[in-house]
């Protein structure tokens, strides 16, 4: 397939940079900052995102999406990068849906059609450590009565304060470690024994501290085959990785417009900054890294249709590349703007602040450089 | 079947049919390559064979237009000519600066005559050609080269030195920068002009350069008599076609940095084939693992990036100024690979004679990398490109 985008996919990026640019700019952000907004987002926004079918675009027809694909998924995502606009997105309408893609009948009826209206916010709790270890799962899940009980910690849930359920991935046998023994489970949030702490991040979004004591499910609520969960986790973190690689993108874009459109206007020694050929040559090699980030985003994306097999290799080159670029264009813009570009008034600090949670979540790039290392034979 | 199947279908047998089996298999290093021309030295039978069958089919310059020799394929069809290639890791049948260089601009300025007479050649692989543009004094400053273009009537006589003329004691042909006004702004002056090197009066002199090879020359012209319809397009607007044919140079020497294959090999195979690995499957040597995962994840996106951007290029357009990002960034690329094969080979990459190292095969290709910034414009004056017509900053 051409890395180009057709004629559909311009329509919806136009559309969503217009919406975002209007509705959700980097102002949005600062005032659920400013207000400690509880959630983090803004949940009239989202049932309006949800209204033009965004919450629904990988959910298939017959469940009420629009089931676009990944493309246009990772094309919203991309504009809420450039507005760092804040929103259960990635947590909810690309990985909570393709989790339960893959689940049964049941769950698709009961939640698919939820989400793709914006009712139901669903969080992937995944992590437990301090960095990105999906295979170390401990939090245990034990067969109990018809059901199963589960006991143990997720931290740094995204968007998992106050979410209508957690997909779960628990260790229902084996060691931490090992990738066999993993189950997914779909807990909702009143569930007893369920507690969600909020964790307040440097990027102002949403992320919990989701305890589990002695919370019982009922059978129905295993996503898949017991104990054969990590393949379909893998597939999960695989969008999520794209989704935050295309975000990274959108970040890394505006970051490095800005600090262009200012190296244009700023006049120091009598002349425009702009003029400097030091600064000439660092912006001409991040305009040449962004390129590639472009590229390796767009490939990611086409890949989950074109060749699945090959996404987990595609999402962990996006991931890398993109969190690495948009940590060079973060700290550019800073550097280039000068003095204001450290003050909290000016936006450039959100976008870095958000760039380096983005970066780490899902895997930062070490973790991407060791897989893809390991894929190609070394 | 689809159109594309079909055309797929097709070219499979086509190359199963045609191309030998001894050039079925990675090129081993530079010497493998099969440049053509009058006095194309061929290193075995099958790779002459190739060139001839390729070339009469016009896949040695796919996208050309089958009335100038070429294959006539859209860029759908030469995307899947590429791909079948590579599945049964054919060989390019040949490697030209005709094709990469040349052709492009003769397609967007030559005369009727001039492509109907060169193009078909190039793509024959009949005549090698040689690129005239560098002089002593006009390297990175290129439009204030002094080479002097006379009319003396019948024909055009030319004086004056080029350096780092790439093969030019190999070739047959030479596309020439020349000066035809000095009382004008230096661009407006220059023209662009294609001779004989065996005309008299041009002679060259190898340079040897630090890896002990002498692929390039100085080249002198005193009183060449030129044929007056050998020059390409309008006189004295030669520099728009200059720059037109460097974008397509800077293309491709990007490409052919890129992040592809050497020897048909990953550099992160190549590293483990010299130092093995742990229990796990990993390269033993962390940090050197490091380096490589960093290095293919760049070839990977920038491999990405050149299909990306010749996909974005209209039909029979190039691409512009986003040229210099490529050759910016794959030359930088390719330096940092060859530097990570050097570690990857220990004492052993230090080898520069005997069997074994095949004469210092790697060593010497580690060394010609270093120019890969330099020629078709070094990265700093790519990156001034970029600046200035891209990200639209001024100079100072
Ligand atoms: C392997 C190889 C093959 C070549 N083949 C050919 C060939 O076939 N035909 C041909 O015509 N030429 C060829 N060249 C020549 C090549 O195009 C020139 O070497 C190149 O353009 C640089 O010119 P220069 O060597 O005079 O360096 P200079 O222009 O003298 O540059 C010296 C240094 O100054 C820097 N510099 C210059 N101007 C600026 C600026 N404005 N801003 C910032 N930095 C600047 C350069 O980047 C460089 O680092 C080849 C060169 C090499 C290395």
């Amino acid at each position: 397939m051409a890395l180009v985008l057709n004629e559909e996919d311009d329509m919806l990026r136009d559309a969503a940079r217009g919406f975002l640019a209007d509705k959700a700019p980097v102002a949005a952000l600062r005032k659920l900052r400013d207000e400690d907004d509880p959630l983090g987002w803004s949940r009239a926004l989202w049932a309006e995102m949800a209204q033009m079918g965004w919450a629904g675009i990988l959910v298939p027809e017959e469940y009420g999406g629009i089931d676009y694909g990944m493309v246009g998924a990772g094309l919203i995502v991309q504009e809420m990068g450039r507005n760092l606009t804040a929103s259960p997105f990635i947590s909810t309408a690309m990985m909570a849906v393709t989790a339960l893609r893959a689940g049964s009948e049941e769950q698709k009826q009961k939640w698919l059609p939820a989400i793709a209206e914006g009712k139901s916010i669903i969080a992937m709790a995944v992590d437990e450590g301090v960095k990105h270890d999906p295979a170390k799962t401990a939090l245990k899940a034990e067969a109990y009565g018809n059901g199963y009980r589960l006991n143990g910690s997720k931290a740094y849930v995204i968007d998992g304060f106050d979410a209508d359920a957690l997909i779960v991935a628990a260790r229902t046998s084996g060691e931490p470690g090992d990738e066999a023994g993993i189950s997914l489970f779909i807990v909702e949030k009143d569930t007893e024994g369920l507690s969600s702490l909020r964790t307040k991040l440097l990027d102002s979004r949403n992320y919990a501290l989701n305890a589990f004591d002695d919370v019982d499910v009922a059978g129905d609520a295993l996503i898949g085959t017991l104990d054969e969960g990590f393949g379909l986790l893998e597939s999960v973190l695989n969008v999520g990785r794209t989704g935050l690689a295309a975000e990274m993108l959108g970040a890394a874009e505006q970051s490095f417009d800005m600090t262009v459109d200012y190296l244009k206007e700023r006049k120091q020694f009598g002349t425009i900054v702009g003029t400097f050929q030091g600064l000439q040559h660092r912006s001409a090699h991040l305009y040449s890294e962004i390129e590639l980030v472009k590229s390796a985003v767009l490939k990611a994306l086409q890949m989950f249709a074109d060749a699945p097999t090959m996404a987990g290799a595609g999402a962990a080159l996006a991931k890398a590349k993109a969190g690495e670029v948009a940590i060079l264009a973060a700290n550019e813009a800073v550097q280039m703007h000068g003095g204001i570009g450290m003050t909290d008034e000016f936006d450039i600090g959100f976008y870095m602040k958000r760039i380096r949670a983005a970066q780490e979540l899902l895997g930062d790039y070490a973790f991407q450089a060791d897989r893809l290392a390991s894929l190609r034979g070394f | 079947m689809s159109d594309l199947e079909e055309f797929r279908k097709e070219t499979c047998a086509w190359l199963e049919e045609n191309c030998p089996a001894a050039m079925r298999k990675p090129m081993r290093s530079e010497a493998d390559a099969c440049w053509g021309g009058r006095n194309a030295v061929f290193t075995c039978d099958e790779q002459k064979l190739w060139m001839e069958r390729a070339g009469a089919k016009g896949w040695t310059a796919p996208e050309w237009p089958i009335e100038y020799g070429g294959g006539g394929l859209t860029r759908e069809q030469a995307k899947i000519l590429k791909e079948e290639m590579a599945a049964i890791k054919a060989r390019s049948p040949l490697v030209s600066f005709g094709i990469w260089m040349l052709g492009p601009a003769l397609l967007k300025y030559g005369s009727e005559q001039q492509k109907k007479h060169y193009l078909p050649q190039i793509v024959r692989g009949e005549i090698r050609w040689c690129q005239g543009y560098s002089e002593p004094n006009a390297g990175s400053d290129l439009a204030s080269l002094q080479t002097r273009c006379e009319d003396k009537g019948d024909f055009y006589e030319i004086t004056g030195q080029k350096v780092w003329t790439s093969y030019a004691d190999k070739a047959d042909w030479i596309f020439c920068l020349v000066r035809t006004d000095r009382d004008v702004p230096k661009h407006n002056g220059i023209s662009f002009i294609l001779f004989d090197m065996q005309s008299k009066g041009a002679t060259v002199k190898p340079i040897t350069l630090i890896s002990g090879r002498s692929p390039f020359c100085e080249t002198f012209f005193d009183a060449v008599k030129v044929p007056k319809e050998n020059l390409v397009g309008t006189l004295n607007k030669g520099w728009d076609i200059a720059k037109y044919l460097l974008t397509h140079e800077r293309a491709m020497i990007g490409d052919s940095g890129s992040g592809g294959d050497i020897g048909g090999r990953s550099i992160g195979q190549i590293t483990v084939d010299s130092l093995g690995t742990d229990a796990q499957g990993r390269l033993a040597d962390s940090a050197l693992r490091a380096d490589l995962a960093r290095a293919e994840i760049d070839g990977w996106a920038f491999m990405l990036t050149m299909e990306r951007m010749k996909d974005e290029a209209k039909a029979g357009q190039g691409i512009g100024a986003r040229s210099s990002m490529l050759k910016y960034y794959g030359t930088e690329l390719n330096k940092r690979r060859y530097e990570l094969l050097m570690a990857s080979k220990g004492h052993a990459g230090l080898e520069w004679e005997g069997e074994k190292s095949r004469d210092g095969e790697l060593p010497r290709a580690w060394l010609r990398t270093k120019g890969n910034s330099i020629e078709g414009g070094t990265s700093e004056v790519q990156l001034n490109i970029i600046s200035k017509r891209i990200l639209g900053l001024p100079a100072s």
